[in-house]
């Protein structure tokens, strides 16, 4: 096991903000984090690079507590973006490498590949200030990966971005993984988790309320959608037994049903209503899971 | 230690490139040479004053060669010259710029001179003047009397005065005003070095808050060792800026070659330089930085923004302060009771201690005992600061108070 969070909790004062969170990542698989303002995802990130240190429990990466040791094998994008506004692009990212133990040769040569990758390489010798927030954040996000980490804490990576931009750093983040890097990250967009993550948790107030593999997840949750097409009225179908709930759409309806064997008889009674366009049985989405699990909307 | 230089390196290379620092140091080394070529520059600017013509009404017509000769004989550059314009013609010279000065003398029973010029602050010409009278007349009296030269010579002859002091710790009196120019400039110098270092760390560490950067840098390196990395590599930039002004004041006063420097340095006791009295200087220097930099580097830590830093800095300042009212006012009594005992307190040390080392001739005990005090307040305030400077850096609030201290050390606690 990679990354371990072994029952960690912290407290500040009277005020839990995690509480007895478990979490184990493997070496090269990425996870999201899930979880409203105020879940204590920042906290339990904190804890991880060892900012925070647990009131109970423990962290470990490869079986050894983090410590500054750590230092060059740790990459960190904080929520709060954060770089020096009068340094310059280039000096600034050499320094950062550097204090991850990286030599100032190595440093120079990644980031000038780095900015050539995010098509800015003509900001090296700009101040960060004179850059446009989407830009920063590309700088931001080169600092945490520039000194080649093998374990990427990226907290909001997204937030912010232009949907060109935000295409632009996924793929630089799935290359990171595919060489090997252990990357645990949160978004408040699900459609990022779903489509880069093998793992996910969902925090509130400090507990997991749902983790594993995303695909199991979504099977314990043990819901599933029916979408039906047919230009007919279909609220009967909200009567059969097994249906849980009926949502109409423009073209048809979404029944939320929990056992699966429950579609034969829906479809079974949608066909004697009329011609059926479409008919599927879909996986919950994890805004749906998030909205059940945690009580409200994400976000 | 790699990332301890690297930090070091990063504090001292960008304060040192910025243009406030650069111009600061070129302004006060060019003081320097402003300062010590002054003489040379007033006289270039009032060059008029070589070969003043001093017009004299004298009915003997005798006196105006022994004036001559008494300027000739005290190297003044006056000549004196016989005329023969009336009192008001020469006044009127003068209000018109043409005439600079008359003299107007009889012979009596003992000379009677006026002297006139457009205004009486005129340094140095009006008593060169009356030097000179002065002197013919002791002359002519001498002569009277039938004394020879010997004897007027004996007459004047000073008596042999010494003050000695019988405190064992008090210098003797030529001693003491020799020293307190020095102490005098090398307190002035820890007290602004005091202020204005570790004001920069404050600065630069709530910079480092309120632009978020710190939450990167102290999760690559622990706050404590960019904590001390940073008032590290300020300290040095600090010992080379002083450095700086110590070798472009030695070269102004140096090169100038005026005879202003020479007395400068004698009268500030440079000529005669312990070197005792520098070594605690750049002692004292060290410590006081130190231990107001840990101070100022904890507070910095405490606030969101940098707007909020002088606020904060309030109570550290008025320590400061009130450490240099008890320095600057020991300067004239440095045996009374209150500067010897504020000397022990760590926080009036390094501007106390350092006066009364320069000053008096103290047991050695005594300074290092107030060395250990300081050095033993550096490492508390550093254990106790890296504590708070753990929490306050990830401290973002609009609260900016002294109690966040405990909120501080609470959030960096281990458990």
């Amino acid at each position: 096991m990679a990354l371990s969070v072994e029952q960690a909790t912290k407290k500040f004062g009277d005020f839990t903000a995690v509480d007895n969170l478990s979490l184990s990542v493997e070496e090269g698989q990425m996870h999201g984090f899930l979880g409203a303002n105020g879940a204590g995802k920042t906290t339990t990130f904190r804890m991880i690079l060892g900012l925070l240190d647990p009131t109970h429990g423990q962290v470990t990466w490869n079986g050894k507590p983090i410590t500054y040791d750590s230092s060059p094998f740790i990459g960190y994008l904080p929520e709060e973006r954060g770089l020096y506004p009068k340094m310059k692009v280039e000096d600034q990212l050499i320094y950062l490498a550097q204090l991850r133990k990286m030599s100032k040769v190595d440093a120079k040569k990644e980031t000038a590949a780095w900015l050539e990758r995010f098509e800015v390489p003509h900001y090296a010798g700009k101040k960060v200030e004179e850059l446009s927030k989407g830009n920063q954040q590309k700088i931001q996000l080169i600092a945490s990966l520039v000194h080649k980490p093998s374990l990427i804490i990226l907290d909001e990576p997204f937030s912010g971005l232009d949907p060109v931009n935000v295409g632009m750093l996924k793929s630089a983040i799935l290359d990171v993984q595919k060489q090997g890097a252990t990357i645990v990250f949160s978004s408040h967009r699900m459609d990022h988790v779903e489509e880069l993550c093998d793992d996910m948790s969902i925090l509130d107030h400090g507990k997991v309320v749902v983790g594993g593999s995303i695909r199991e997840v979504k099977r314990n949750f043990g819901k599933h959608n029916i979408r039906l097409k047919m230009d007919k009225e279909l609220t009967a179908l909200s009567q059969l037994p097994g249906v849980e709930k009926y949502t109409g759409t423009i073209d048809g309806a979404i029944l939320q049903v929990t056992d699966e064997s429950t579609a034969d008889l829906i479809l079974a009674e949608a066909m004697k209503l009329g011609q059926l366009r479409h008919f599927s049985i879909e996986e919950p989405s994890l805004e749906e899971i998030f909205i059940a699990k945690v009580g409200k909307a994400y976000a | 230690m790699h990332s301890f230089w690297i930090i070091f390196k990063q504090a001292f290379m960008t304060k040192a490139r910025t243009k406030s620092f650069i111009i600061t140091t070129i302004i006060v080394a060019a003081a320097f040479f402003l300062l010590a070529n002054l003489p040379n520059i007033i006289e270039s600017f009032g060059g008029d004053e070589d070969g003043q013509v001093l017009h004299v009404i004298d009915e003997s017509g005798e006196l105006v060669p022994q004036l001559q000769a008494q300027f000739e004989q005290t190297d003044s550059d006056i000549q004196a010259m016989p005329t023969e314009m009336s009192e008001e013609e020469l006044r009127q010279g003068i209000t018109e710029g043409t005439i600079e000065s008359y003299l107007i003398i009889e012979e009596g029973d003992t000379l009677t001179a006026r002297y006139v010029s457009e205004s009486a602050n005129e340094i140095g010409a009006g008593s060169d003047v009356e030097n000179a009278v002065q002197a013919i007349q002791t002359a002519q009296t001498a002569e009277r009397l039938g004394l020879s030269g010997a004897e007027v010579g004996e007459l004047f002859m000073p008596a042999q005065f010494e003050r000695e002091a019988v405190s064992d710790s008090s210098k003797t009196e030529e001693e003491l005003s020799q020293a307190r120019g020095l102490v005098y400039v090398l307190i002035l110098l820890i007290y602004v070095a005091v202020i204005y270092y570790p004001n920069m760390i404050a600065m630069e560490v709530a910079n480092e808050k309120s632009s978020r950067v710190m939450e990167i840098l102290i999760s690559s390196v622990s706050p404590v060792k960019h904590m001390f990395a940073k008032i590290a590599g300020i300290g040095t930039l600090g010992i080379v800026q002083m450095l700086i002004f110590g070798i472009a004041g030695y070269f102004a006063f140096q090169t100038s070659g005026s005879d202003m420097a020479e007395g400068f340095f004698s009268v500030m006791g440079f000529s005669d330089i312990k070197i005792s009295t520098f070594l605690f200087a750049v002692l004292f220097f060290l410590l006081g930085y130190f231990l107001y930099a840990v101070l100022a580097a904890l507070l910095g830590s405490l606030v969101s923004r940098t707007e909020d830093v002088q606020q904060l800095m309030l109570p550290m300042m008025f320590l400061i302060i009130i450490s240099s009212f008890i320095a600057f006012s020991g300067i004239g009594m440095p045996e009374a009771s209150y500067v010897t005992i504020s000397s022990f307190i760590p926080f009036f040390a390094p501007l106390v201690m350092f006066l009364r080392v320069g000053m008096l001739d103290i047991p050695l005990w005594e300074p290092l005992l107030s060395i250990a005090i300081m050095l033993l307040t550096i490492g508390v305030l550093g254990w106790f600061g890296a504590r708070v400077y753990r929490g306050g850096v990830l401290m973002y609030g609009s609260s900016q108070s002294l109690k966040d201290i405990g909120k501080a050390i609470r959030l960096g606690n281990k458990k």
